[in-house]
């Protein structure tokens, strides 16, 4: 018997595969079936938006911002308008409404967001019935854009000073009827996985990150928060009208899979809460403030983050005084996260680094730009 | 159904009677009824595609294929008319004769497997008084396919499927053989034929409740569906091992597949379920309408739990076939063993 | 965003400890320093340990290419004491565009850095893989600069 030898094989996780989200290419050196190494390769959906925005206007450079994260729309373009706002210095001239509208849709936004997240992570293993339940009601916020902003996933609905259009009268009823099933579903939704014991088998203990590791690796956001990390922008440095909300953060402590599961389910239960209430405020007005036809904000930089549903997303924007930016950075979340998973693959078996990198919930839009 | 077996023996006295010697008038009518048996497994395919197709659908709030024929009954006969007018793509490097009879070895080792079964009284192709061992025998040699189409892919996704199946389908023969082992030491026989005879008056699904329960999870892990379809893991394999094939010969994979399923739950329907025998003595209904009522009724649990759990790990394979499975089939023979030996006491 | 720290005793505090060369960045957001590159490791392991600072997260990691050198810019935020920093370093473009990495420090660098000199060509010294990211392997040309001129097919 030891003549036999054993060899450690590379094995492609992508950039073609079901279970990578996106075009993603991890280059795992395998033991058999358990990964010994993890090498990231990413910049296959590149496109030079952050070159691009230096030869457009402010204005026309909004559209874009939904081609980054492209699950979550809405939250992409609310970063980037409120960095805006912020170098022009007209944070605080936003009408009530429109602030109280865009609640409404950066709340949904992260429902929808997060049931991608649900969605895949079941479809990851081999879960095609909780991938159904999840959108199908992703669907019906889908609509709810469609109603609002014109289209289902790059909505282009906000503007520096507010947002693009009011809602029209079908918009309100549509978004009650979903606010009422929402409970029931987020019912279904547990019954058929949290509580599954196959699937907390595959979950429970498995890839934990520590508090120390995730801070020194830069994670923000749910998985952050699923490692002990008790900061988010929306309840600590409330931007916007989010110091009117009452909400929960959720936090766990192990950090393991089940953990940034159960902190993102949780996290839709509370946009749920933040969605009745700026239901039931939501004051008449105008929705866009005066803002000059041209955008020229003072020469300056900034850097502006807000509470993604991936983490946090920040815009550094350097103004020279003239109508294009000079330089806008674009620190995304899933950039930072997905590094941790070079190190958080070593010594997983295949089947858990596929789990372990689908609840890390990266979308490879955001990576790459 | 009588009437079958009455066809059967008058097709064979004419063959005599125009002067073929009894042998090969045997060997004749023997292989009509295996090709009987082939087409009636191959018809049984399209109906059970449709409704994994349209369960699936029901489970996930969907419709399911709705255009083509009624409800959609004709997508699947579509579909392999599709799959027989495609390319045959061999790959360059791959073990080419061993690729080639790979998916041919899993359909002749699921269909060997019907020889055995009974779909009602006498329909039975040959009614060997080993019919159980023989069955599980056969369920044995399914392995060898799965594994020569993963080693002959030159493929390291199906490589590692290959290797899943071997370990799934080897650990879990045990528990299925020892969950059988009990129905035996009850009806002290192999003969599938003696043990639907034995049923006549309770079904063995009801003192056998454990021994039931054991073959249910090992069929699914030995047709490598629902819960433990590892080996051909979409999402983390690519499709396993037949991640390579591609036309007809991943039809035949599939279709082995389905004629492994059927074959299971025949097995579970005669053993357990009482065979061609009616509940309630409602013998106006034919035997035979009875079996494939109780055949449908296994498969339609078998789909309920592919399409409810997510998969599970390798370890926790292993540890449900070794740890769980094979504890719960040992105490289920100790206490048929127990319980046969007391019932022949009091009954003298 | 706002909370910010008192920034002339940071860079009092830094020059004596360690000559980082550091003073006081004027500009909008008043909340920014400008070190010199020499001290940088150093600056940004004090900035991170010391407890009345304790930045312990990197924000963001961007370069800009102004007409009179490349800036490098790191924005910071600390947990526990929730106010924020900007440290900016500059770097001539005459020599070969060469700053100390700040990956030991905190591994969110390593990604980031990666980026800045996959678009903007800036040398990270000391950095454990430094090898494009975004673009392919065999691309040449830093995409960021402004004097890069777009590829036409």
């Amino acid at each position: 018997m030891n003549d036999i030898r054993t060899q450690e094989m590379n094995l492609n996780f992508g950039p073609q595969h079901p279970s990578t989200h996106g075009v993603y290419r991890g280059v795992f050196t395998m033991q058999g079936e358990y990964v010994t190494k993890c090498v990231n390769h990413i910049g296959y959906l590149h496109r030079g938006i952050e070159k691009l925005a230096e030869s457009r206007t402010y204005t026309q450079f909004i559209p874009y911002n939904g081609r980054l994260d492209y699950v979550s729309g809405m939250l992409n373009e609310e970063a980037y308008v409120r960095a805006v706002e912020k170098l022009m210095g007209i944070s605080d001239q936003i009408p009530e409404r429109a602030e109280y509208i865009r609640v409404i849709m950066v709340e949904l936004q992260r429902i929808a967001s997060h049931l991608v997240f649900y969605s895949s992570m079941a479809l990851d293993m081999a879960g095609f019935t909780p991938w159904t339940y999840g959108f199908r009601e992703r669907d019906t916020i889908l609509d709810l854009f469609e109603m609002a902003a014109g289209s289902r996933m790059m909505p282009n609905y906000m503007r520096f000073g507010g947002v693009a259009a009011d809602l029209n009268e079908e918009f309100m009823p549509a978004l009650r009827k979903l606010l009422d099933i929402m409970p029931k579903c987020m019912e279904e939704y547990h019954g058929i996985l949290t509580g599954n014991e196959i699937f907390q088998a595959r979950t429970k203990g498995v890839a934990p990150l520590s508090r120390e590791k995730a801070l020194i690796y830069g994670i923000s956001g749910p998985s952050a928060r699923a490692s002990g990390i008790d900061y988010d922008l929306r309840r600590d440095e409330p931007y916007g009208i989010y110091d009117r909300f009452k909400f929960n953060v959720p936090v766990r402590q192990t950090g393991d899979t089940f953990d940034r599961y159960i902190v993102r389910m949780d996290e839709m239960a509370e946009s749920v809460k933040i969605l009745e209430q700026a239901y039931r405020e939501l004051p008449e007005g105008p929705v866009l403030a005066k803002v000059p036809k041209i955008i020229k904000p003072p020469a300056g930089e900034v850097y502006h983050r807000i509470e993604h549903s991936k983490g946090h997303l920040g815009f550094h924007i350097v103004s020279d005084g003239t109508a294009k930016p000079y330089r806008l950075r674009i620190c995304s979340p899933c950039f930072v996260n997905v590094a941790v998973f070079e190190e958080m693959a070593v010594g997983l078996h295949l089947q858990d680094a596929v789990v372990a990198f689908a609840s890390l919930d990266i979308v490879l839009g955001e990576i790459d730009r | 159904m009588v009437l079958f077996l009455v066809w059967v023996d008058m097709f064979r006295q004419w063959l005599v009677g125009i002067g073929i010697p009894a042998l090969p008038a045997e060997i004749l009518i023997k292989t009509i009824l295996v090709l009987i048996v082939i087409i009636f497994v191959l018809t049984n395919l399209i109906v059970l595609v449709w409704l994994e197709r349209k369960f699936a659908a029901f489970y996930a709030d969907r419709v399911g294929p709705n255009r083509l024929g009624p409800a959609g009954f004709l997508q699947f006969p579509v579909d392999i008319v599709k799959m027989l007018g495609k390319e045959d793509i061999i790959p360059g490097n791959v073990d080419r004769p061993v690729f080639k009879i790979a998916s041919i070895c899993a359909f002749l080792t699921a269909i060997m497997g019907w020889a055995v079964i009974p779909l009602g009284k006498g329909m039975i192709l040959e009614d060997l008084n080993v019919g159980l061992l023989y069955f599980i025998a056969i369920g044995s040699t399914g392995t060898i396919a799965f594994v020569m189409a993963g080693f002959a892919s030159n493929n390291k996704y199906a490589l590692l499927g290959g290797m899943r199946t071997a370990a799934q389908m080897i650990s879990y023969e045990i528990p299925l053989a020892f969950s059988l082992l009990g129905i035996v030491m009850i009806t002290g026989s192999l003969s599938l034929t003696e043990i639907v005879d034995a049923q006549k008056n309770v079904w063995f699904v009801f003192p056998q409740i454990l021994a039931f329960f054991a073959y249910f999870v090992c069929s699914i892990a030995e047709t490598n569906r629902g819960p433990f379809d590892l080996a051909e893991g979409e999402q983390e394999l690519v499709a396993g091992y037949f991640v390579e094939y591609s036309g007809i010969r991943y039809a035949l994979f599939m279709v082995a597949e389905y004629t492994h399923l059927v074959a299971v739950s025949a097995i579970a329907a005669v053993v357990f379920l009482g065979g061609w025998n009616a509940p309630f003595g409602l013998t106006f209904i034919p035997g035979f309408i009875w079996m494939m009522l109780k055949i449908y009724l296994m498969i339609f649990l078998f789909m309920w739990v592919r399409w409810t759990f997510v998969r599970v790990k390798v370890e926790h394979l292993m540890h449900i076939g070794w740890k769980f499975l094979i504890p719960l089939t040992l105490f289920n023979i100790m206490i048929t063993g127990i319980g046969v030996y007391v019932y022949r006491m009091i009954a003298g | 965003m706002d909370k910010k720290i008192d920034r002339q005793a940071l860079v009092a505090f830094l020059n004596e400890k360690m000559d980082a060369q550091a003073e006081v960045f004027e500009d909008n957001t008043e909340g920014s320093i400008k070190v010199s590159r020499l001290k940088l490791v150093e600056t940004m392991q004090e900035l991170r340990e010391n407890p009345q600072y304790k930045f312990d997260v990197l924000m963001n990691l961007s370069s800009v290419d102004y007409p009179e050198n490349f800036t490098v810019i790191y924005h910071l935020f600390s947990i526990e004491h929730k106010h924020y920093l900007t440290v900016k370093v500059e770097i001539s473009k005459e020599n070969d565009c060469r700053v100390p990495s700040v990956s030991s420090v905190w591994k969110a660098a390593q990604v980031h850095e990666r980026e800045v000199f996959d678009l903007m060509g800036v040398v990270f010294n000391g950095h454990p893989d430094l090898r494009r990211i975004l673009l392919p392997e065999d691309f040449t040309g830093h995409p960021l600069r402004k004097d890069f001129t777009q590829q036409a097919d």
